[in-house]
This record gives structure tokens, sequence and C-alpha cells, in this order.
């Protein structure tokens, strides 16, 4: 009873401090928009069939109409049915990918700053740094040209050049707190390393990394749509954002409907997660004080 | 009031034989000496006060014998088992009977970790009861140091400073430890609850039959709550005495230096202190420690030997050790103490 009242008063002020800045609200709203339509993208879109391989030359090339909300492509497919599909290969490129790196790099991390001055933390950081050197388009490309293109090749593909930024950033913070008295306290009482590791460092590493997750969604989509801009990813007919703007690409400019509202959808997608993430990040670090 | 009973000659908890602990610094070959050669043997019951200026090693020694830090050399006997080694390489058991209460609350309790868990660990470590006994435990516990048992519920920083003290005192003692060290754990409080925390450790010590270690910088405290007092300069003990020997009698110049540079109020209490000793001068660094006695550049009556040799500890009296020189050739502030 009591409880469940503490939560709800918490969860009150967590909402109050998101709810401050009103682009998290719409950011939230966005987001939550963009997950319903990917899931129930079969029931809400126009002509679901034309995501797949589908061919209506009777109706190909036609601009934005009423029928054809976002006009059609060269085969005659309802570029609006199409994007809303492309939503799911784009959050699952992102789920895909942050569910892989948010743990490994955190672990990673917290291990290297726990263990600071030992051989493991120098062996764990300088593998760390030759990743950070690599800008993590250009490495994503380099692996995803080396795999079959498919859209969990390019998830590997850009897991492999995102761990990293979690190690570095959970580092940083595992190395500070790894010095705080409340350590050592149960580090005296002889506390395990994975209960010192777990419940004592990580739990205070838990709002930047959120914060991060939060602002990474939009960048790992953009990535993706980056790939399968340059043909690495999701592979024709299903519906991949990237793969719409560049087919689109050689239509333009009277044919602009191809690429520009696929380009639209990528923005919208990336600027409404990025705007959640801004929220999360205030709601966190307005608790931390 | 102390434990009144007869002590037994083989009552020793811990003995510290000419402990040394050396930190490299950058440069090769050149240590600093935290803790350079002490020794001293604290019986069952007892509270020694380690007293000392910042930087003379108090904190270093009570670290040492925690086994945060291993020894550079000496020996940690701990019911006769030489215990002389880091905590990895300690016994479990052994850290159920060597706890400490650390200086500041606000930084020894994990903010993120309810009181309840917090108190739970030490319990959860070692194995002690089933989940519900523990939960009991925890409710004992913080009854014990008089605190509301629904604290288990809150955050750290939900509570005051001197509450999270007593939580902390709390969890020192969750596995019912023979020797607690207390690293100056009033010093980052408030004024007025300092004298809680004191009252309490006192009373936990008197009902637990505890010993305790007492760091502090405070010699005035210490009079109140230490059996024995050990002053610490330069990572050496200069002088070790029971309480009321050492205020009576001090002898080293340090200690009668630090006695005198107690503030007092009334004209009654400054009767009791040594005739004022002005305090010149600060404690050297560890990393280059002056030839001879450490404390002879700032001595009033140092000699021409002071510079020169190392003075030995001397049992002056039964129980009342001193490493000065003049000793030998009366005492040097004779004169000025009585």
């Amino acid at each position: 009873m009591a409880d469940s009242a503490k939560w709800r008063e918490r969860l009150g002020r967590a909402w109050y401090k998101f709810s401050r800045n009103r682009l998290s609200v719409v950011g939230l709203v966005l987001v939550v928009g963009i997950i319903l339509l990917a899931l129930l993208a079969p029931v809400v879109v126009p002509y679901p069939e034309h995501a797949g391989a589908f061919v209506d030359y009777a109706n190909a090339n036609l601009p934005p109409s009423r029928t054809y909300l976002f006009g059609t492509d060269v085969f005659g497919r309802d570029i609006f049915s199409r994007t809303i599909f492309a939503f799911r290969g784009a959050l699952i490129m992102a789920i895909g990918v942050l569910v892989t790196v948010v743990p490994l790099g955190s672990f990673l991390g917290l291990v290297a700053g726990y263990f600071k001055g030992t051989r493991l933390e120098a062996f764990i950081m300088r593998i760390t740094d030759v990743f950070l050197a690599l800008p993590p388009l250009i490495l994503a490309l380099a692996i995803c040209a080396m795999l079959r293109p498919t859209l969990f090749n390019s998830m590997m593909a850009v897991c492999v050049s995102w761990w990293p930024w979690y190690t570095r950033l959970v580092y940083g913070m595992a190395r500070s707190v790894r010095s705080e008295f409340y350590v050592l306290a149960a580090e005296v009482a002889g506390a395990s390393k994975a209960h010192i590791l777990f419940r004592e460092i990580l739990p205070n590493c838990m709002a930047p990394i959120f914060t991060k997750m939060a602002l990474d969604v939009g960048w790992v989509i953009l990535v993706g749509a980056g790939l399968s801009f340059v043909g690495l990813g999701e592979q024709p007919p299903t519906p991949a954002l990237g793969t719409m703007v560049s087919d689109g690409a050689k239509y333009l400019p009277h044919l602009w409907w191809n690429s520009v509202f696929p380009a639209i959808a990528i923005m919208v997608m990336v600027l409404s997660f990025n705007l959640l993430g801004d929220g999360i990040r205030d709601m966190l670090a307005r608790e931390e004080a | 009031m102390r434990l009144g009973v007869k002590r037994l000659p083989d009552d020793g908890l811990l003995e510290v034989r000419d402990l040394k602990k050396y930190f490299p610094t950058k440069r090769k070959g050149v240590f600093v000496r935290a803790v350079d050669g002490v020794s001293f043997r604290l019986k069952r019951g007892e509270v020694l006060g380690l007293v000392g200026e910042s930087g003379s090693g108090k904190s270093t020694t009570a670290y040492t014998i925690l086994g945060v830090y291993e020894p550079t050399a000496g020996q940690i006997l701990f019911k006769g088992q030489d215990i002389s080694t880091g905590l990895a390489r300690r016994p479990l058991a052994l850290k159920k009977e060597i706890q400490i209460v650390f200086q500041d609350p606000g930084t020894s309790l994990n903010p993120s970790r309810t009181i309840g868990q917090i108190l739970g660990v030490p319990l959860a470590v070692h194995r002690i009861g089933t989940r519900a006994e523990r939960q009991q435990r925890i409710a004992e516990l913080l009854r014990l140091v008089e605190l509301p048992v629904d604290f288990m519920y809150k955050y750290p920083r939900a509570i005051g400073g001197g509450e999270r003290q007593m939580v902390a005192i709390a969890r020192a003692l969750a596995t019912n430890p023979s020797l607690v060290v207390l690293d100056e754990p009033t010093s980052a409080l408030d004024v007025s609850v300092q004298a809680k925390i004191i009252n309490m450790l006192m009373k936990l010590q008197r009902e637990l039959h505890l010993t305790y270690l007492f760091i502090s910088h405070d010699l005035s405290l210490m009079r109140n709550v230490a059996t024995r007092v050990a002053v610490m300069y330069l990572g050496k003990i200069c002088e070790e005495a029971s309480t009321p020997e050492l205020f009576a009698n001090p002898l080293h110049p340090y200690t009668q230096m630090l006695l005198s540079s107690i503030p007092v109020v009334s004209k009654a209490e400054e009767a009791t202190k040594p005739k004022r000793i002005r305090s010149t001068g600060e404690i050297p660094s560890p990393v280059d420690v002056p030839p001879g006695c450490g404390f002879h550049p700032r001595c009033p009556f140092r000699t021409e030997a002071c510079s020169r040799e190392e003075p030995a500890m001397r049992e002056v009296e039964e129980g009342h050790f001193v490493r000065c020189h003049l000793l030998g050739a009366g005492v040097p502030g004779d004169g000025q103490i009585h």
C-alpha cells in the first residue's frame, strides 16, 4: 500500500521533470506514434501488399494524391505504405543494436574501471581506443562490405562500431565511483567482485547509460539508414528508408516524392527519438541532484 | 565508565609489530613513509585512541590493519594469527571480525541503495541467517542504534548526517565484529550531533564489549573515550600511555604541544594543561623525513643529538612509552608541567 503510493509519487515527480520541456512531450508522442504505426503496419496501412514484391505499372509514378498519400514509385507501389513498413526495420535495427551494445559495452567499461591500474584495464581500454579512433559509419560500412547485405549483418556491423562508446562512458563513471568509501566498505565486509560491480558501482552509473541510450536510438537509425542508402542493409523488395531515398534519388527532381517522403520519415524518426532522449536526460539529471 | 572486568594476560586482541607502509612516488626510489615502524597492542574491550595531525599516518595505520593496504614490513597479529596481508588474501571469516566506520557517512553509504540493502550486505556476504532472519536482524540493528525501523526503506539522502553515521555504525556491527576501527567518525558531522554519535559509540562499546581503534585528531575527545592513547607523528608513535596518565603526565614535547593547544574556556581547565608550548611549524612531508627524531625541527627542547640519532621507544613507567632523547637526561618540560 505505502509502497505503491510512494511509487506513484516518484513517477509523478519524474513526469513533472520530464514534461517541463514541452518538446520532450512532443518527442514522446511522436515516438509512441511511430512504434504503434510500425507494430500495426499491416492494419493501418492502405496497401499492405505494396510492402513486398508488388508491381502495378498502370499506377506507377503517380504524384501524391488522396489515394496514394505519398505518391507511387516506379513499380506503382504506394510510398506511404512502404514508408510505414520501413519503420519496422529501422526500429528493429535500433533495438537490436542497443540491446547488444549497452550491456556488452557497459560491462567492459565497468570491469576496466573497477580494475583500474591493472593490465586488464589497459587491455580493455586500448582495444576500445582503437575502435573509437574509427568513425562508426566508416567502420560499419567496411564490415558490411565484407558480409552479405542483410538487416542482421548491418546490425552486427553497427554493434561493432558502437560498443566502445558505452565502454568509455561507463569506464569513466566506474573509475570515480570505485574510489568511493561505500565500495571500500563493501570490500572490507568481504563482498564478492560481482556484488561490488553490479550492486555497488553499476547502479550509480545507470543515469548516464539511460541518457545515452535514449539519445542513441536516433543516431543508430540514422547510421542504419546510411548503410541501406548505399545498399548494405535490408534488401529489396523489403522496404528500407535509406534504400527508398537512394532509389528515388535517380528520379529527382521531377519524381521528388520517391525520396523526399522517406527522407522526411528518417528525419522525423531521428528528431523524435532525440527529443525524447533530451527529456529523459533532463529527468534523470535532475533526479540525481 | 569502562569495563571493570579484570583482564587476563591473554586478553590481547590485536598486536601490531613494527608496521611499515611506504607508498611509491613518481620519483624512483623515493617513498612516502606514511607508517614507519608502528607497534602497539590492543586488548579486548579496550579503546585505543590513535591521535595525530593530518599526514601523521594514523589513517594509513588503520587501513593497513583493515587490509585495505598491504603492509610494506612488519606484522599484524589478530587473536594471535598473522594477518599481515591485503584484503584479497584474507579469509572471509576474518573480514567478519574487523570492521570500520568511515569519517563521512555521506560517501560511505551507497546513494542508490536503501538503508535496508546497505545493512543487508555484510549479512548476506557472511551468510548469516535466512532471508527473513536477515530482515529481522536489519531491524534489530536499526533499533540498536536507536533509529526507527522503517528507515530500512529509505535512501541515505533522505536522512540526516548524524542518522547516516548511525547507519554506518550499524553496518559495522552487523557481523558482530570483535574489533571496530573508527576513522574520525565525528569530524564530518555537525557539532550538534557529534556528542550523540560519541555517546552511542561508547554505549555500544560497553554493552557489546567491543574493542575500538579510535582514530582522531582531537586529543581532548580522547580524554573522554579512550582507555589508552597513542600519539602519532610522521608515521611513528611518539608517546603511548593510559588516558589518565597521558593527560596528567605528558612526556613527549609533541604531546605537550598538542595538549597545550587544546582551546579551553575556564581557568580551571587551563590549570589542567601543561604550560603553553607554542605550536610552531607544520608536520614535515613524509617523503623527506628529517634525520634523527622526526619532531626535532619543531621541538623547543631539541639538542644536537636529536637531529643526528633517532630516539628509541622507552618504557618510562609501566605502560607509558615515550620516544624522546631528552628523557634519559630528565624530562624536558619537567619544570613547566606541574
